[in-house]
């Protein structure tokens, strides 16, 4: 079956199976890696991208149900060679060791700051239920998305 | 995964005339469950139905004072809903508790519902709030009569829920232990004073949803959690797992039933 969607603001379409997952769809037709697969059981989050704007675990999505979808993936943050303010809170607070879990960190985080731009603490935590991490303990992460957010909401009003 | 046909029909009238013609086919809503159950090859369809593209079966809207919720309306969306949340914020509440925020945002109730895994929240809502279950044969299922057994329900195998109607209540709540790790139900209860009586609906301590009608009789005399404190629960129909054994179960139902009554008020 032939797809079509954008993916990180660029149209693409491929053939697939009704079965390929949309994870490999994006890893393996796209060659766009950056969206891991962890645990590949719908747990660790390692693989979350947005669909149509809402966060979602690429496998536990068929590629054909995305198909005419806008598509954006953890390559897709950064605008004009700039590091998403995430990504560069992600840097800064040491919110990774290994790096694994961090695209699906990151794009659940997304996910959660255009809902709720000044989340608290408890609200981050809550927020990364599907997200797992086994290094850092998640101190670090948890903090980097709170900075995201206190930078972003400095970045919108800065805007006004 | 086993390789199967894919059809994405757009009314719920070709849907039911894929599903009539292809007895071996199954449908997809947000696929949260039916998506990891195709990965470990516990099921091997012929054909996959993804309803995922028909607009009349999703969204949210109010009717004869309570909330008609589309079938492949995401958990998300009920949690955020104003209506819901105004009209039944006990639903709304239990909504927002299921799963993580990806599985709310792809994760249906219809899909839910027609599972009816023991373990999921949704059942203790649609038979604690005695809802009505809408489907393509134009069947009004009351909620006491669909949820048959253990992944078991009252759809005929070639039968889609079109919508869930949630008469609103009088005072309602949902309070659940979760399993930390999936937050399943490891027992969930959901108690609601509605216009023909109370009703308490346990979910995940046993393989199908139920009502607790002791608890329902006590609640009825006097609706305060102290008026539970001297009925017994009878463990020896609920499960015992590596999660729970069934007297720890039964525990839980009372401290479940006395949450949701406090929150209730």
């Amino acid at each position: 079956m032939r797809v079509s969607m954008t993916v990180n603001g660029k149209a693409v379409s491929g053939e697939v199976e009704p079965r390929t997952l949309l994870v490999e769809f994006l890893r393996q037709h796209l060659g766009l890696t950056g969206t891991h697969v962890g645990c590949d059981t719908s747990q660790c989050g390692c693989c979350v991208v947005h669909v149509d704007g809402a966060s979602a675990k690429a496998c536990t999505l068929l590629a054909v149900q995305v198909d005419g979808s806008t598509v954006t993936t953890i390559e897709g943050l950064a605008q004009g060679g700039k590091l998403h303010p995430l990504q560069q809170a992600f840097h800064e607070h040491h919110g990774l060791q290994c790096g694994f879990c961090t695209p699906g960190m990151i794009m659940s985080a997304a996910d959660l700051l255009q809902r709720n731009p000044d989340p608290t603490e408890h609200e981050v935590r809550e927020w990364l239920e599907g997200n797992l991490c086994r290094c850092t303990g998640y101190h670090n992460i948890v903090k980097a998305i709170l900075a995201a957010a206190q930078s972003m909401r400095g970045m919108a009003k800065a805007a006004e | 995964m086993y390789a199967f046909d894919y059809h994405r029909p757009a009314s719920l009238a070709e849907a039911a005339q894929l599903l009539a013609g292809n007895p071996d086919a199954k449908l997809l809503a947000g696929g949260q469950t039916y998506i990891p159950t195709l990965k470990q090859r516990l099921a091997k369809p012929a054909a996959v139905i993804d309803l995922g593209r028909i607009a009349e079966l999703r969204g949210i809207r109010e009717e004869a004072g309570g909330v008609t919720i589309g079938a492949t309306t995401p958990h998300a969306e009920v949690a955020n809903s104003p209506i819901v949340k105004r009209v039944i914020p006990a639903l709304a509440a239990l909504a927002e508790g299921i799963g993580d925020p990806q599985v709310r945002n792809r994760g249906t109730i219809g899909g839910s519902i027609a599972n009816n895994d023991p373990a999921a929240d949704y059942p203790a809502a649609v038979v604690g709030l005695g809802a009505t279950v809408r489907t393509s044969k134009g069947r009004a299922i009351a909620a006491d009569d669909f949820f048959t057994g253990m992944f078991e329900t009252a759809l005929a195998p070639d039968e889609i829920v079109t919508a869930v109607h949630f008469p609103k209540p009088e005072k309602a709540a949902y309070a659940k232990f979760p399993n930390p790790a999936s937050r399943y139900a490891i027992v969930g209860v959901f108690v609601a004073k509605t216009a023909g009586g109370v009703r308490v609906a346990v979910t995940g301590a046993s393989p199908c949803v139920f009502r607790a009608t002791a608890l329902e009789q006590a609640l009825a005399a006097s609706w305060s959690a102290a008026a539970i404190d001297g009925v017994t629960i009878d463990p020896s129909n609920l499960n015992s797992d590596i999660h729970a054994q069934a007297d720890y179960r039964a525990h839980l139902i009372k401290v479940m039933a006395k949450r949701a009554i406090e929150a209730a008020g």
